[in-house]
């Protein structure tokens, strides 16, 4: 399959992101006219804006049943990439909202503008088809990001988070670019689909394609998060402004599993024996790892982010399995803990900015102070646990159906005995917002109109994908089939 | 002409120091430099197979990766002075308010 030459109908292909990149311009724009009380509008307008290009994508982006590579091979315009952007421009939308009642980034134009170029970043990630695409788009999504986590200026927190994401976020992809310099040795050229073909009829040893390999899968596990690069995920959360931890920890980490499963499947399909137990290996790592340490946290937005390590561990299970239902268990998973995990930041986000305080002790008498928040607290976390009639539910039984499926048994059974563990802390979180009781649980909190439209959505959205979960299942099996 | 694994030997040593220097220095700018020795390790090896292959999109890429690396150092200078400003210090042992 080559690039054919530029017809106007690629432009469609690229829809979304010429969508992203005019909204960016025009909030960049309005940030200069607008009166500082105007401001706070910027987050509406981003969030419709978002939404209006969702709907513009839908209509026109969808791709046909046969992939093509549009702009001389640079993106591949398949259902994979279309659901995943889909995907990344909802939550987008959602962290706009969330944003918009967040101290620090309500009223600052860059903040709105930056999001949006983070996203226009992951649009590129989960469709580049060539490596010079694939860096440029990782890295047009990272450095908006560590900006972003570094956001407040005066606030120490913040800025370490900034920094130490930064520091981890080089270090890893320049790791990967040495593995991306090797593939481009070997094969002569950068078009990833064409990456697989050469490197099969050179003869090269299966250990030089898996030293490359590993050092491409460095980059990619920092984006996912995923053990041993899971360091940086507790520090940046908790110094981040909560929206955007929130946006890292599913958006980004959904960038990642983009990239991941293109390119393992793609580029190293004759490797396959050693990286299966590979990956099932990180991805039992991650899961441990993340559930054992989350047990000890006292401050919700860390013990949210060991939760979020050990449900790439989950999703690492579906990518292991290496078959149309791995990949669409992978997908399906992180649509549901996309909505889940930003309503569970949500939560966090109001009541760090009512209580000044993400620590668990401030989180008791919430069922009393606000019932309605402390319901999309529970939803959310049982959701994240896996409880029916939740999308966390359905998601699990696909990963867990597809490792039996490939004959991962043991993963399977690793992953459903962490889950046990991981609802141990869920629990224990809503335990305190449930049953203790606090001094000041009569003053109710405030709830603004844009968090409580996209807590609806979020809620809305877990239940329908662990209801009527259907349509969203054929999404993703779609999008599975494009990589087989 | 200097052989193609010349290059690669020098690569890999230039990334090695670069690996090493940012697990084993303290200073923020030291370790920044460092990191500007692993991209460029990768660039070098990206001209060198570009020369080999007669294929410019290696070169094409090493502008591409200078660019954001200078990019990237941007940002990073930027978070170095904020907290330059609050700690006075740019050692990276004492950025530990973050931890558990």
């Amino acid at each position: 399959m080559a690039a054919g030459p530029f017809n106007a109908t690629m432009i469609l292909a690229i829809l979304p992101q010429i969508g992203l990149l005019a909204l960016g311009v025009l909030v960049s724009i309005l940030d200069l006219l607008w009166k500082e009380n105007q401001k706070r509008n910027l987050g509406w307008l981003t969030a419709s804006g978002l939404a209006l290009i969702m709907v513009l994508a839908g209509v026109f982006t969808a791709p046909a049943a046969q992939p093509v590579l549009v702009f001389g091979g640079m993106l591949r315009h398949d259902w994979l990439s279309f659901v995943f952007q889909m995907i990344f421009l909802f939550g987008a939308a959602l962290t706009a909202l969330f944003a918009m009642d967040s101290e620090p980034l309500s009223r600052k134009g860059e903040a709105y503008m930056l999001l949006v170029a983070a996203t226009l970043g992951m649009t590129l990630m989960a469709s580049a088809a060539d490596l010079i695409m694939l860096f440029l788009a990782i890295e047009m999504t990272s450095i908006p990001l560590y900006i972003l986590a570094g956001f407040i200026v005066g606030d120490n927190k913040s800025t370490e988070s900034g920094f130490k994401y930064l520091l981890f976020g080089a270090t890893t992809s320049a790791v990967m670019l040495y593995g991306f310099s090797l593939l481009y040795g070997f094969a002569g050229t950068t078009q990833i689909y064409q990456l697989a073909g050469i490197l099969q009829q050179g003869q090269f040893s299966t250990f030089t394609l898996i030293a490359v390999l590993m050092l491409v899968l460095v980059g990619f596990s920092f984006k996912v998060s995923a053990v041993p690069f899971h360091f940086w995920a507790p520090d940046v959360y908790e110094g981040s402004p909560t929206p955007i931890a929130g946006f890292l920890s599913t958006a980004s980490k959904a960038a990642g599993f983009a990239v991941l499963m293109r390119f393992l499947l793609v580029v190293f399909p004759m490797t396959e024996h050693y990286w299966i137990p590979l990956l099932a290996v990180i991805s039992t790592a991650t899961m441990i790892v993340g559930n054992t340490l989350a047990l000890a946290q006292k401050n919700v937005k860390r013990l949210l982010a060991y939760s979020s390590i050990a449900q790439a561990g989950y999703m690492l299970i579906g990518v292991a399995s290496v078959s149309p239902l791995g990949i669409t268990a992978s997908v399906f998973y992180l649509t549901a803990y996309l909505v889940t995990n930003l309503a569970a930041f949500g939560v966090v986000t109001i009541v760090g900015r009512s209580t000044g305080s993400d620590e668990l002790s401030a989180y008791a008498g919430l069922s009393r102070r606000a019932p309605g928040l402390a319901m999309v607290f529970l939803v959310a976390l049982l959701s994240l646990g896996g409880i029916p009639p939740f999308g966390g539910f359905v998601g699990k039984i696909l990963v867990f159906a597809a490792a039996i499926n490939s004959n991962l048994i043991w993963l399977a059974v690793l992953g459903i005995l962490n889950s046990i563990i991981a609802l141990y802390y869920y629990l224990m979180v809503l335990k305190v917002v449930y049953l203790y009781r606090s001094e000041d649980e009569n003053r109710p909190l405030a709830i603004p109109r844009s968090w409580a439209i996209a807590m609806g959505l979020c809620v809305v959205g877990i239940l329908l994908l662990g209801t009527v979960f259907g349509p969203w299942y054929q999404w993703s099996v779609t999008a599975a089939s494009s990589l087989f | 002409m200097v052989p193609l694994s010349y290059y690669l030997m020098l690569s890999a040593v230039m990334f090695f120091l670069g690996v090493l220097g940012v697990m084993l220095r303290r200073n923020a700018i030291i370790i920044f430099m460092s990191l500007e020795l692993m991209f460029n390790a990768a660039n070098l090896a990206f001209v060198a197979f570009a020369l080999y292959y007669h294929s410019l999109s290696g070169q094409i890429f090493v502008f591409f990766v200078m660019t954001v690396a200078a990019a990237e150092v941007a940002v990073g200078l930027a978070l170095i002075v904020a907290i330059f400003r609050t700690k006075h210090s740019i050692n990276v042992d004492q950025l530990s308010s973050l931890k558990g």
